[in-house]
């Protein structure tokens, strides 16, 4: 058996559903558990439920916008100085054990920027701040003195002497705590530079400066071959946790500083979702009222089309993935509203073409076909301004905010998936589930 | 088109009061464009004055109060900063605590500022050379674009009226807007022009304004429905949606408002006049 054209699209059209409801339904509906099969197309993993990502501004948490100090730097060494620098945010975040953060480096101008999101709490948050934007850097040094003139005027204290051992040749660091009182400390293990180092200084003090200041300056009282060194101070357990998740992941190459933060409750997010959720759901409803009450059967098929651009919509932003955003959801919210746009178009240009006189059939075929020149024109002219707020190309002299970029992803995103369904899906509804009435020719 | 001058008349009564806004109070930034911190505090016992005493050195203002809670903006400070002020403010209120914490450095909201015009900008040409190049004339092309900015006049007036005797102020979210509504109102635009073009091959021994005037009235259903459904959308978010994006649905509200009028009553009127033009005749 031969399917008329239609048909053989409306069954694309009812696989593609049945793949997206694949992927949009939940685990678990009710008491009913759904099955999941083991799929892998690409690196798309779809023996499991998909999570639709959540933007920061949804779960909470902190988003900082650093600066590098690259003054010191030659200026054909900052990007990599900026990569790395990456880099060893990206690893301290990751070895402190907080998921789903980000780090993202920006340039523009003579400005090297890092992003970091992080979803913190408000509470940990200064921590979080000293974790990622502390430099860290480790070094061993002697301290030096000018011995006093006279006998009994004290020597004073007239600098360090770096030496050749830094956090650089840093084995690990481990929280510790001291056996009397237990107190945090960092324990620190080294290659064997720190075994040669306390050899030549015995009975001599060495300073372990953190950042240019001296942490602790212990007396060597003996070689030490174990290579292990401890750093006992004013430590909190979590300052001592955080120090050794920054001396493992290694100094920053270049300082940096806050120049933009932003804290964000968790709690706000949910409010805002759960009304933006019932908004929508209220004003599609509206929309489809309306279609039906306007279009008639035509309407109907039209609110059809619209189900499925909300249901392909929801599977591409989890399969692309999508992180979905406040102005996210406006922006999808929006683009329901507009869906229905080449719809009503059509339909419209089918109720002249009715009134010109012809036969259904020819009515809608020319209603499509007629309409589309202007859905085209229209719909470029909206996807040029979507894709300026995207900025694919990363033009420094264009915005890059997150939120303006979700708000128009979703919008374009939103356009393509509406082009679809409402013309090629909706034109084959009709053609096979529609049936105008053929008017009497007018007279004329 | 006989009414072309009322519609001009209408749009020149809701711009002007705007423009004049504009031009008197300008738009009240946020601090992604001006630089500067807003941070929140609750289980605040002290009265605003004590808080606000706290933070003196920064040119602080309330934004918000309400029992136990204060939200503050201020110069940009930093956290650490900020904490210390707060520490100081525990003797009379022992359980103060800082749930919302914004900064943004001034240079930073300098540049964002930029970047935006920047966008407007580029949206402006880009749309011009587009529509100029679909409809093969330059006219439609400047004549959309001056429908747009009628529009964008109008969003940008309104918030600044809103801004002067209503606080609200305008954020990135804003620029969002404002960007939509650019390509919305030029979306609606074409689907006039694009009827004008059709009945242009179609029609014959037709003057240009009655063709005008043709293509107005048959597009109107379309247009008014589609923006109506739009509309609804809209509505719903404003009404229902979270606080975060209520001015931004605000916002899109007005321009698609103002988007459907002005390319019905602006747009095709303007290609009108444009016909009137010494040099607009072929």
């Amino acid at each position: 058996m031969k399917l008329s054209k239609p048909l053989q699209a409306l069954v694309i059209v009812a696989l593609l559903v049945i793949a997206s409801l694949y992927i949009v339904l939940p685990r678990q509906i009710g008491s009913i558990s759904r099955p999941f099969f083991p799929i892998k197309i690409g690196g798309l993993d779809l023996s499991q439920e998909l999570p639709l990502k959540q933007g920061l501004d949804i779960r909470g948490g902190l988003q900082v916008v650093l600066t590098a100090h690259m003054e010191s730097i030659e200026e054909v060494d900052r990007q990599s100085a900026l990569d790395s620098l990456k880099n060893k945010i990206e690893r301290r975040v990751d070895l402190y054990g907080v998921s789903e953060s980000t780090v993202k480096t920006a340039v523009n101008g003579q400005d090297y920027r890092v992003i970091v999101e992080i979803p913190v709490d408000v509470a940990d948050t200064l921590q979080a701040l000293s974790l990622i934007g502390e430099t860290a850097k480790l070094e061993f040094a002697l301290p030096q003195y000018l011995s006093g003139e006279t006998a009994t005027e004290e020597a004073t204290f007239a600098g360090f002497i770096p030496t050749d051992l830094t956090g650089a040749d840093l084995k690990i660091a481990e929280v510790t705590f001291e056996t009397e009182n237990r107190l945090p400390g960092v324990s620190l293990t080294f290659k064997e530079k720190f075994q040669k180092l306390t050899k030549e200084n015995i009975e001599k003090p060495i300073a372990i400066l953190l950042d240019g200041e001296a942490v602790t300056m212990p007396i060597v009282r003996q070689e030490i071959t174990g290579g292990q060194a401890q750093i006992t101070g004013s430590f909190t357990v979590e300052e001592a946790k955080s120090l050794t998740v920054q001396l493992n992941a290694g100094a920053l190459p270049v300082p940096v500083s806050v120049i933009s933060q932003k804290n964000i409750p968790a709690t706000l997010g949910a409010d805002s979702i759960r009304k933006s959720i019932i908004a929508g759901g209220i004003g599609l409803l509206m929309v489809i009222v309306f279609m039906i009450g306007n279009y008639g059967k035509m309407g109907i098929i039209a609110s059809v089309s619209l189900v499925l651009y909300g249901l392909f919509t929801l599977a591409l932003y989890k399969i692309i993935p999508v992180v979905l955003s406040l102005p996210g959801i406006a922006g999808f919210l929006l683009s329901v509203g507009m869906a229905v746009d080449s719809n009503i178009l059509i339909f419209e240009r089918y109720k002249e073409e009715i009134r010109a006189g012809r036969g259904w059939q020819v009515a809608l075929e020319l209603a499509f076909g007629r309409a589309w020149d202007s859905i085209k024109d229209a719909n470029t002219a909206t996807i040029i301004t979507g894709l300026i707020l995207f900025n694919p190309l990363e033009w420094s002299f264009l915005n890059s905010s997150g939120a303006v970029r979700g708000f128009a992803l979703t919008l374009i995103l939103g356009i393509l998936i509406s082009l679809f369904t409402g013309i090629y899906v909706t034109r084959n509804l009709l053609r096979v589930f529609y049936h105008g009435k053929n008017q009497t020719p007018k007279k004329l | 088109m006989k009414l072309t001058p009322i519609y001009f008349l209408i749009s020149a009564l809701v711009i002007i009061p705007g423009l004049f806004s504009l031009a008197r109070y300008g738009l009240k930034l946020s601090i992604e464009f001006t630089g500067g911190t807003r941070l929140t505090l609750t289980q605040v016992q002290s009265d605003s004055e004590t808080i606000l005493a706290a933070f003196k050195d920064y040119s602080p203002n309330v934004e918000n109060r309400s029992d136990t809670s204060i939200t503050l903006k201020m110069k940009t400070i930093d956290q650490p900063l900020a904490q210390k002020q707060i520490e100081s403010l525990k003797e009379e209120n022992s359980e103060i605590t800082l749930t919302d914490f914004e900064t943004i450095g001034p240079a930073l909201g300098q540049e964002t500022l930029k970047k935006t015009l920047n966008a407007l900008l580029l949206a402006s040409v880009l749309l011009l050379a587009y529509i100029s190049f679909a409809f093969k004339q330059i006219k439609y092309g400047v004549c959309a674009v001056l429908a747009m900015f009628h529009d964008t006049a109008v969003l940008l007036g309104s918030f600044s009226l809103l801004g002067h005797f209503a606080g609200i102020e305008v954020d990135l979210l804003f620029v969002t807007a404002v960007l939509t509504i650019l390509s919305f109102s030029v979306h609606d635009t074409i689907v006039v022009y694009d009827r004008i073009r059709e009945l242009n091959k179609k029609t014959k021994g037709v003057t240009y304004i009655e063709l005008i005037n043709r293509a107005v009235t048959e597009t109107m259903a379309r247009s008014l429905n589609n923006s109506l459904t739009i509309i609804f959308m809209l509505l719903a978010m404003f009404l229902l949606g979270g606080q975060s994006t209520k001015y931004f649905s605000l916002a899109l509200l007005i321009g698609t408002i103002t988007g459907t009028y002005s390319s019905t009553f602006t747009a095709a009127p303007l290609l009108v006049a444009w016909e009137k033009l010494p040099f607009g005749k072929k």
